[in-house]
């Protein structure tokens, strides 16, 4: 079905087209409306959703623990000081590798407070153990957020299916859903590993471990992560196969024979796809790499990738404010320090707290990471100087 | 003790499916005070029992029998749950 809708709307319809068990959420601001759209399919009765209004996002993290720990197919949805309240029980989630799947909207992270959109809280999540989505439409965001549930369930890893902030959330665009039905076959029922209810076969979560058994067990962690790369591609794969579209863990436009690049995720590869066209027309050899997963950190697809480039800008929605950039660069950075072939590194932050990013500050961008170098170590595009 | 077990042998996820490794984890030895039960006070009335955070409330023949002290942290609940009228458990300093 064709239909206008903002992100929210369309977040919130992906978790009716998936139905989950249970819904544990605080229902007010900081988070947006998917969670007070979907609480109205709850009372519709169109959900067979437990949904449990709480008194805060820990709270609402720690009712998605109990509620995943205990079999049941189990979302949410927050945003900025929202996820920053769940975060230590983001990585209790991780640990106990529950595959709690939830949308974040994007948001700045306060002081000075700010409401609009950029990555700063989910990637001050990144540690936790979480798959991490970002989606540049819409319409990729819908679509994604039920692929995260099958990844999230197959892989054993709780999901993060992030919007940008207002710049998708509460933008309207169009996009295509599916059907009801046709979403919930595709997923399936969910099956945990282990029942917490059976008396012939008790199990402890959750347990004390110390320098005998912690590491261990992180070490497993890790390697649930390392083998989530596989399992996000056979997904999409099968997404693709049976709604005929899809997605790609790193995606290329425009790259065939260019020399300059610029990496980056979210909403604003549309404003770079602008500027990479205007670019081509005037016989610049541009074009753009769209990072959709940023945990696991695919290292794997990125090193062959990107060394094929003379320049790549690495744009950063967020910064480590550590005077070394952002998270995409220091981590690029890393991933191409022993390629046979390294491209130049340019390194942008941009559109913290919603600042505007045109086409135009693409462009001036692209000038420079042909050129294969600029003054700053880090410069900030868009700040009154 | 137990061999300890390599990364690759553990279940997904922080669980604990093997019970016997709950019961080698004695943690009586964090008690700083011992409730102490009366035998002759106690009307089996299982109010302890389902109060017990560690299950240290021994049942025998379907009455209470003691307190199991490998367990017991001292937390004291047995003792405010024991009916006002009974008093069979009271909470004394642990001794060293």
């Amino acid at each position: 079905m064709i239909l206008a809708k903002t992100g929210n709307e369309a977040l919130a319809l992906a978790m009716k087209h998936i139905n989950p068990d249970v819904v544990a959420a605080y229902p007010i601001t900081p988070s947006t409306e998917i969670v007070q759209i979907f609480s109205t399919y709850v009372a519709d009765g169109a959900v067979d959703s437990e949904f449990v209004a709480v008194e805060s996002e820990h709270s609402a993290m720690a009712a998605c623990i109990g509620a995943a720990a205990s079999g049941c197919r189990t979302m949410t949805a927050t945003a900025s000081q929202g996820l920053a309240l769940m975060h230590e029980m983001l990585f209790i989630a991780g640990g106990l590798r529950l595959p709690i799947v939830m949308s974040v909207a994007s948001r700045a992270l306060s002081s000075p407070l700010n409401i609009h959109g950029d990555h700063s809280d989910s990637l001050a999540s990144r540690d936790s153990g979480w798959l991490q989505f970002f989606c540049e439409t819409v319409q990729e965001g819908y679509d994604t957020l039920i692929q995260a549930v099958k990844i999230a369930e197959r892989a054993s890893l709780p999901a993060i299916c992030a919007i940008d902030g207002f710049i998708l959330s509460h933008c309207l665009e169009r996009i295509e859903t599916f059907e009801e039905k046709d979403v919930r076959d595709w997923l399936g029922p969910y099956r945990a590993s282990y029942d917490l209810l059976d008396l012939k076969k008790p199990i402890l979560v959750g347990p004390a471990t110390l320098q005998d058994y912690y590491y261990e067990f992180k070490r497993g962690q890790i390697e649930g992560m390392n083998r989530a790369l596989p399992v996000i591609e056979e997904v999409q794969a099968e997404f693709r196969k049976r709604f005929g579209r899809g997605y790609d863990v790193v995606e290329e436009y425009r790259t065939e024979d260019a020399e300059a690049v610029l990496f980056l995720m979210g909403s604003a590869c549309g404003t770079v796809r602008e500027a990479v066209d205007a670019l081509r027309l005037a016989g610049k050899k541009v074009g753009m790499v769209k990072l959709r997963v940023y945990r696991p950190w695919p290292h794997q697809l990125l090193k062959p990738l990107l060394q094929r480039f003379k320049a790549v800008g690495v744009l950063d929605r967020a910064d480590t404010v550590s005077s070394w950039g952002g998270h995409l660069f220091t981590e690029l950075s890393s991933t191409l320090y022993d390629a046979p072939q390294r491209p130049k590194l340019l390194s942008y932050v941009y559109g913290l707290g919603g600042k505007e990013f045109t086409p135009e500050d693409a462009a001036g961008i692209f000038a420079e990471v042909l050129s294969g170098s600029k003054p700053e170590m880090v410069t900030y595009v868009g700040v009154r100087s | 003790m137990a061999r300890l077990k390599k990364w690759q042998e553990l279940p997904c996820g922080a669980i604990i499916e093997d019970m016997e490794a709950v019961r080698e984890n004695k943690t009586g030895a964090w008690r700083s005070e011992r409730p102490v039960w009366n035998k002759d006070k106690c009307i089996s009335c299982y109010t302890c029992w389902l109060y017990c955070p560690d299950a240290a409330i021994v049942i025998n023949d379907g009455k209470v029998a003691g307190i199991n002290y490998d367990y017991c942290k001292g937390c004291g609940i047995c003792a405010s749950v024991c009916p006002k009228k009974v008093q069979a458990i009271t909470m004394e300093k642990e001794r060293k």
